[in-house]
């Protein structure tokens, strides 16, 4: 999480320098070590971009760390939505199993986040979204292959496992009694949050808006809170430390998740995105919890 | 009696061990080189060291058994520890208002102290804008604030120049005459502890050498470094009749005993000669320079020989004898000035 | 030889705020500070930033003085232990602080049965939680100072009949108060800027929890334009308050 929010202000600064500082002396991806192309002879200015190159690196996760160039299509890079960090972790081993000697490095993290550092010129050869509207932000800002939805993803009201508040429908939350726990609006989970309680007609007054879905999770985790809604993802990967309840205004709000090759992605991306809409990938996440890409085909 | 104490403080390769007596209104010098376990005993006094033994008692109470905070005591430290952050004025009340009295009493007792030691014009001022004598004197008066029975006294003229010392000594002489308590003093200056002391308490090596008056002591020194101090040449023999036998020397004094002795005689009683002297002066021996110094308006002469010996002459003398280190020469003392006492 | 690197660091800690300023929405400026989410959680991280301080100060000057001033066994480690605050990640803090505090940690609990407090989602949450990561700030400084202040003028007072606690008020405190008020300075700048234990321990809701750090951050998932404004309003109203401070309390001594 922390690796995360660094990488999230690594970008930020890049975003900054890249766009306005520097001009157009260091076109395009700062982080994957053109510095040396560009018309920059200071001194101090290089140095900067160097301590920036650190920070960044610090950040991890991929953001920032020079990549191998383009035309080296022996690694993929894929930025995810936090949620398919199981699903993908077990599909990227596989992918590589497949194809020796190619590596797949994933940045995982909040959709919004992941679509910026994409827009402001992270190497990224794939990205797979929460939602088709974090997805658009970079279709519209860059030169992407077109998207594909490949999971979706349903809501659940998880409650600890002793469910103190007696929690077992949509209109409990409602009970000014039963501490619930959302996700921010800004986030997709809490987007949908809103959505599947308007649909529902009921005024929830959270004690919290989370900053992702995870965090939201951990508040129900630790008992902080009697209830929160969460995907149904997140709660077979808590599997024991929280229970799930299905509600039917979920449907109503449901995520879609779309993945599209970024520009100038190698054909290795293009098989890890095929990999990812086959039949092996629909398996791999179904097992954590996505619901199947086309409505009424159960995968199996 | 006001102060009777025995001081014991252990510590790896050192150990004090110093009997201490002080009567009131009299002042108590503790002199001795450095290391020697002055400010050590001071501290222990005060109750800022430890004792590994021994007792202090003051007018028949035990001292010992009290902190720091609740001895009827007055310190001055060397470099004076002025509080920077309060006025003269409030460092002087501090101690009036830690012993309860209000803040009002507390100044006014304060100022009336200011006023007895000359500084009632610098109350508002800050320490670090007083001079070093304006300072030491605003210590004085913020140890004597708490009315203590004890004063005690680390090198308080240490700090100063020479100059000023000359003035703050002859001043801290006349505020010690007018406090009626019983005063330690601590200094490595005999200059100082013969005008301000009444009695002095050499140690050295955390033991006491040598005490008595001033007198006594710059008479008949017991230790070279006492000698030193008083600016002595000083033996130690046996005696035989009115001979000392110093070793390789035999010296002729006007005393006449036996037994084990001192012999002492001033530098400047010691005369030179480039050859042998007619006549044959009775104490009379060959040595080689061994250095040449200004002392005062002298030359100071550091003799080797069966004796070392220090011998003060005129300028004059050492340009008509021509004196360099390394030359052989004549040395001599008159029976007469010497001065020899049991040891 | 010293002013090159000397130019390269300032540089490095100055072009990202170069950045900000550059970047930022300057006609729609107005509008966005005048929206009161913006000045509730400004309101918000101040109160609970000096609040945090407040406390901090109350708590943190004794620890430094007792490590400072006391031997006792253990002083390294429990010297170390202050020190976690700084080299923990402030989301684990977080963590941490929910399993002592929350609602099912171990004092945490006791408080709920006991009084019916529950500190999570609360202001006084976001207090502890800036408290915790901030502390160490003043403590370190404090404890520096103490160090590094002359023991004798202590005994000096002693001498003069002034208890442990006098020699404390009226000379230790006064002669270290440089070092205390910079700790301040620090504990508080700390606290501002605290972001992952808040947002952990006293979760995110406007007007109670949501302060202005957590704000930029959620502004940054949709709107960047707005993360940066409200960047600007942090940092213009820290820097203001800092120089503020800074002429008055560290420049004399």
């Amino acid at each position: 999480m922390v690796r995360r929010r660094l990488s999230r202000w690594a970008a930020l600064g890049r975003t900054v320098l890249g766009r306005t500082v520097l001009g157009r002396a260091l076109p395009g991806r700062v982080g994957r070590g053109r510095v040396g192309r560009g018309r920059v002879s200071a001194l101090p200015v290089a140095l900067v971009l160097a301590g920036m190159a650190g920070l960044s690196g610090l950040g991890g996760c991929g953001a920032g760390e020079p990549a191998a160039g383009d035309a080296d299509a022996r690694e993929v890079t894929v930025f995810a939505a936090a949620s398919l960090t199981g699903a993908f972790t077990e599909l990227g081993e596989a992918f590589e199993a497949a194809h020796p000697g190619t590596t797949v490095r994933f940045n995982f993290g909040s959709s919004a986040t992941l679509a910026q550092q994409i827009v402001q010129g992270a190497p990224a050869d794939v990205f797979a979204a929460a939602s088709p509207a974090t997805m658009k932000t970079v279709t519209d800002a860059t030169a992407a292959g077109s998207p594909t939805t490949f999971a979706r993803n349903r809501l659940r009201i998880a409650v600890p496992p002793d469910n103190p508040a007696r929690v077992d429908e949509l209109k409990d939350l409602a009970d000014p009694k039963v501490k619930v726990a959302l996700c921010a609006e800004q986030v997709p989970c809490g987007a949908a949050a809103v959505k599947a309680l308007e649909a529902a007609r009921l005024k929830v007054t959270p004690v919290t808006l989370e900053q992702d879905v995870k965090a939201t999770l951990t508040k129900v985790q630790l008992g902080e809170v009697d209830a929160a809604l969460v995907y149904e993802t997140d709660v077979i990967a808590a599997a024991g430390k929280v229970t799930g309840i299905a509600f039917p205004e979920a449907d109503l709000a449901v995520n879609d998740y779309p993945i599209a090759t970024l520009a100038g992605a190698g054909d290795a991306a293009r098989r890890f995105v095929d990999l990812v809409l086959s039949r092996q990938g629909g398996d791999v996440l179904a097992e954590a919890g996505f619901g199947s890409r086309e409505p009424g085909r159960e995968p199996g | 009696m006001t102060l009777d104490a025995r001081l014991v403080v252990t510590r790896p390769a050192f150990t004090l061990d110093l009997a201490l007596r002080a009567e009131r209104g009299k002042v108590v010098a503790l002199l001795g080189p450095n290391g020697a376990g002055k400010t050590t005993a001071l501290r222990a006094l005060a109750g800022l060291s430890p004792l590994s033994g021994g007792h202090i008692s003051l007018r028949g109470r035990p001292l010992h058994t009290l902190p720091a905070e609740s001895r009827p005591i007055g310190m001055v430290f060397q470099d004076y520890l002025l509080f920077p952050h309060l006025s003269a004025l409030d460092n002087v009340a501090f101690g009036p208002r830690c012993q309860g009295v209000s803040k009002a009493e507390s100044r006014r007792v304060a100022a009336e102290l200011l006023e007895r030691v000359g500084l009632a014009g610098h109350a508002a001022a800050r320490p670090r804008q007083l001079s070093g004598g304006q300072a030491q004197r605003v210590a004085l008066a913020r140890a004597l604030a708490v009315r203590p029975e004890l004063l005690l006294l680390d090198e308080p003229l240490a700090a100063l120049d020479a100059h000023t010392r000359l003035e703050v000594r002859s001043r801290l002489r006349r505020h010690l005459a007018e406090f009626d308590g019983a005063t330690v003093l601590v200094t490595h200056d005999p200059l100082d502890a013969m005008v301000l002391a009444d009695r002095l308490v050499v140690i050295e090596g955390g033991a006491v050498v040598q005490q008595g008056t001033p007198g006594e002591v710059a008479r008949r020194p017991r230790t070279d470094y006492v000698a030193r101090l008083v600016g002595l040449n000083l033996y130690r023999g046996a005696a035989d009749g009115g001979r000392v036998d110093v070793g390789g020397l035999l010296v002729h004094t006007s005393e006449q005993f036996d037994g084990p002795a001192f012999v002492a005689f001033a530098p400047t009683a010691v005369a030179i000669y480039r050859s042998r002297p007619d006549g044959s002066p009775r104490n009379l021996w060959q040595a080689t320079i061994e250095g040449v110094e200004r002392h005062g308006d002298n030359v100071r002469v550091h003799l080797d020989g069966p004796v070392t010996a220090f011998a003060d002459v005129t300028p004059a003398a050492v340009a008509d004898l021509d004196l360099t280190p390394g030359q052989r020469i004549w040395a001599s003392v008159k029976a007469t000035e010497t001065h020899a006492y049991p040891a | 030889m010293l002013v090159v690197p000397a130019v390269a660091g300032l540089a490095f800690l100055v072009l990202p705020l170069a950045g900000l300023l550059i970047r930022a929405p300057w006609s729609t400026l107005p509008a966005r500070l005048a929206e009161p989410h913006v000045l509730e959680a400004l309101r918000l991280s101040l109160v609970s930033a000096t609040v945090a301080t407040a406390c901090c100060l109350l708590l943190g000057v004794p620890l430094a003085w007792l490590l400072a001033r006391v031997r006792f066994p253990g002083r390294r480690l429990v010297r170390a232990l202050v020190t976690v605050p700084l080299v923990l990640p402030p989301v684990v803090g977080g963590v941490a602080l929910l399993l002592v505090l929350g609602r099912r940690g171990l004092v945490g609990q006791w408080l709920e049965s006991a009084f019916g407090v529950t500190l999570p989602f609360t202001t006084a949450g976001v207090v502890i939680a800036e408290m915790f990561v901030a502390m160490p700030f003043l403590v370190i400084s404090v404890e520096g100072a103490l160090r590094g202040a002359d023991q004798r003028f202590e005994e000096a007072a002693a001498t003069l009949g002034a208890s442990r606690w006098t020699v404390f008020r009226r000379v230790t405190l006064p002669m270290v108060m440089p070092g205390v008020a910079a700790g301040a300075v620090l504990c508080w700048a700390r606290a501002l800027g605290e972001f992952g234990a808040t947002i952990t321990f006293a979760g995110n809701f406007p007007g109670t929890t949501r302060t202005m750090p957590l704000a930029v951050y959620l502004a940054l998932e949709t709107e960047p334009e707005a993360a940066i404004v409200l960047s600007l309003v942090l940092l213009a109203v820290s820097v203001v308050i800092l120089a503020a401070l800074r002429d008055r309390w560290v420049s004399t001594p």
